[in-house]
């Protein structure tokens, strides 16, 4: 395919969608499938073949559509209105344009898309879930899918595309932020002709499902990222390595690839130019540390995933030791539209040092659940109150939890902190992947401070000695926190430990493992006394009773 | 031994069967040891979990040290050297799902699990009625809390709609 076909075969879809009366768009990620979306969708398909209206109304699945606590989602494409938790008779409600009393009968279910929840959100990363059918390729080229491809490899040189990265200022969505322009040019200069370009699909912090919605819901804007990062650097291989818990996003990737590569968008001469260029499935196993890169790399060699001391970085030596480039999959979905509007276009987003959006999945206790895509600099705030609607019950909210097992929890209080790399990580958190957990005043932070070391306790690979034995310590001593048995010595063993460990260990799973306890004690050391003072009372008691 | 099926014909979905499936599997990887988790998930896919012959039919194959197949096949928490249970419920353990009660789930699923495992003492072994796994993030988060029963999601559960679904395929206590 040379670019004008692809101009052309992104013409013709468009030309084919408009001929239609009606788009009805279900969503089919993996939370409105468990909802019922598939059964939905099979059955609306079936009353539009049985109405004859199969020339008229077209309907197909659709990514995400965000508000997942409410599925299955429907979203009707002439108006842009969203319908939830339809039954099959609601459903063919819609089949009725004009008629007033269908209308009326469907207000009920009709989302309020002004609700803050959709009006405060910006969309970069998402903004073709509930558009475009994940599992045809027309769609997203109707979409301008693969047009920021086509214009590197047929307009731009290496250096511009790493130009106009470098101008965006767009930074690794995968928690520490390192400037992705940077790790690219760093690729690059590397000499030799064999490089990797990898993307870390291993979403692992519990709490946090927004690549698996990217995945699910537009595979090809990844592959799309990847390719151009290929070409960029001068890589001619890229791996994904995906979750093994992720079927149906592995299901839609290996779609993706193999229409692709099919209509040369992928392969041994992309888009008709003299770049080549291959994606590979790497599927994951269940090991939390393998979202360290050098985990990663050990994982796709074949061995067990466990990390090696950097330097060298992977960008010098990585896999199989040749220059590697490792982005996560949120930092792969910015890259198209960045090549498509200009790198000034993406800086103008966001605040001074963090720039664009940030996708967050907002779970927990709050009155809606799923996923938003905000503009850096948005306050938390804002997210929490606003768009989910506070906590479902009225009752008030305690922290929120960002990060998973490497971030912590940050206190209502600060909740005017905007979403910033820097602002995260000065409240003694981080930014993660982007898991935002609403906790309300029922929930113990002790406990959760002691479910995280759980975590890390069962997730460390046992390589180095800080966090295979500091984990098991510090979750020992929590538990004996949690049973009121821990006295101030304990707490004194605690600090130290979690001081030892963020020095000591050899990856990011050990250095940030303390993360969640030391966030307790920084904001919420009542609730770690309360249980000292509670242990001190009970002695105190035991010891009144007990005969002189 | 057994006869080969002749030519012509699909052989039936028999052990040799997957046997093939699983030797072919390994020959697109063109035998390479890097490939060693790739035919890994296949050989679990076929044979349901890794018996120690197969770990060292992968070895020989792959040209790798059992030892550094043991070591792949027990790091990570998807492969499986115990044969699976008739029925499998996965209780996520993911934040939301935590903070929304998923820890209730485990005690109830467990609960069932014993009483079904003392139900069966007496008689002749066989695979496990049912298996209670946990999982660290299964990504449903806005459906919290989450069981995946037989491979079937089901949302914001609780523990009596989960010992309902339980009775309905058999597992009673």
């Amino acid at each position: 395919m040379t670019p004008e076909d692809l101009n052309e075969r992104a013409a013709a879809e468009r030309a084919r969608q408009q001929g239609f009366r009606e788009r009805l768009h279900c969503c089919t990620a993996a939370g409105c499938l468990s909802c019922g979306a598939e059964e939905l969708k099979r059955d609306l398909t079936a009353q539009v073949e049985a109405r004859a209206l199969s020339q008229q109304v077209e309907v197909q699945g659709t990514g995400c559509l965000g508000l997942c606590s409410r599925g299955p989602l429907v979203r009707r494409a002439s108006d842009g209105a969203v319908f939830h938790e339809l039954t099959p008779s609601e459903a063919g409600l819609l089949l009725q344009p004009g008629d007033a009393a269908a209308e009326a009968a469907l207000a009920a279910k009709r989302l309020d898309t002004a609700h803050p929840f959709f009006a405060h959100q910006q969309r970069i990363v998402l903004e073709n879930a509930g558009r475009v059918d994940p599992e045809r390729l027309e769609s997203y080229l109707a979409a301008d899918g693969y047009s920021a491809l086509a214009r590197a490899v047929s307009e731009l040189s290496r250096q511009e595309v790493l130009a106009e990265l470098r101008a965006s200022g767009l930074r690794g969505r995968g928690g520490a932020g390192y400037p992705t322009g940077v790790k690219w040019e760093l690729v690059a200069k590397q000499p030799g002709t064999t490089k990797y370009i990898v993307c870390n699909a291993d979403e692992g912090d519990p709490g946090a499902f927004m690549d698996r919605s990217v995945l699910e819901g537009d595979p090809h804007r990844v592959l799309e990222g990847m390719a151009i990062a290929g070409y960029a650097v001068g890589a001619n291989q890229g791996y994904l390595y995906v979750r093994g818990e992720y079927a149906l996003a592995i299901q839609r990737l290996q779609g993706a690839i193999r229409q692709a590569e099919r209509e040369g968008l992928l392969g041994p001469r992309v888009l008709d130019s003299a770049f080549r260029f291959r994606v590979d499935i790497r599927i994951g196993a269940g090991a939390f540390v393998c979202g360290e890169e050098t985990a990663l790399i050990a994982s796709i060699e074949g061995g067990r995933g466990e990390p090696r001391p950097r330097p060298p970085y992977p960008p010098e030596k990585g896999l199989w030791g040749q220059p590697t480039l490792i982005n996560n999959v949120e930092t792969f979905a910015n890259i198209a539209p960045i090549i498509r509007h200009g790198g000034a276009w993406f800086a103008a987003i966001g605040t001074e040092r963090s720039k664009g959006t940030k996708v967050f999945a907002v779970a927990g206790k709050t009155a809606h659940t799923g996923l938003v895509e905000v503009p850096m600099g948005t306050p938390l705030r804002t997210i929490v109150y606003e768009m989910a609607g506070g906590i479902a019950d009225g009752g008030r909210v305690k922290a929120i939890q960002t990060g998973g097992p490497s971030g912590g929890c940050i206190p209502e209080r600060l909740l005017d902190l905007p979403v910033d790399y820097e602002s995260l990580v000065g409240a003694g958190s981080m930014m993660g992947s982007g898991g935002l957990i609403v906790m309300d005043e029922a929930s113990c932070m002790v406990d959760v401070a002691r479910y995280f070391m759980e975590f890390c306790r069962d997730e460390s690979c046992g390589k180095c000695v800080p966090c295979r034995a500091g984990t098991v310590q510090m979750h020992q001593l929590l538990e004996r926190f949690c049973a009121g048995q821990a006295g101030e010595h304990d707490l004194a063993l605690l600090k130290e430990l979690g001081t030892l460990l963020r020095e000591a260990s050899l990856c990011g799973l050990g250095q940030t493992a303390p993360n969640p306890v030391l966030s307790v004690l920084r904001y919420f050391p009542e609730e770690l006394d309360q249980r000292l003072h509670h242990d001190a009372e009970a002695a105190a008691a035991a010891a009144a009773t007990e005969p002189a | 031994m057994t006869q080969p099926p002749p030519s012509g014909r699909a052989p039936p979905a028999t052990k040799d069967n997957r046997q093939k499936l699983f030797e072919r599997a390994m020959s697109r990887q063109a035998y390479a040891g890097h490939a060693l988790i790739e035919v890994l998930h296949t050989a679990q896919e076929l044979f349901g979990h890794l018996t120690p012959e197969l770990l060292r039919e992968v070895a020989l194959k792959l040209k790798l040290p059992p030892s550094r197949v043991l070591g792949v096949a027990t790091f990570y928490n998807f492969f499986s050297l115990q044969p699976k249970a008739e029925h499998t419920a996965v209780v996520c353990l993911g934040t939301a799902c935590y903070v929304a009660g998923a820890p209730q789930l485990v005690q109830a699923l467990e609960r069932r699990r014993c009483a079904c495992a003392a139900a069966d003492a007496d008689k002749e072994a066989g695979p496990a009625r049912l298996s209670v796994q946990s999982a660290r993030c299964i990504g449903s988060c806005g459906l919290a809390p989450a069981v995946v029963l037989d491979g079937r999601i089901l949302p914001r559960v609780s523990a009596a709609q989960l010992e309902r679904e339980l009775d309905k395929i058999g597992i009673t206590a």
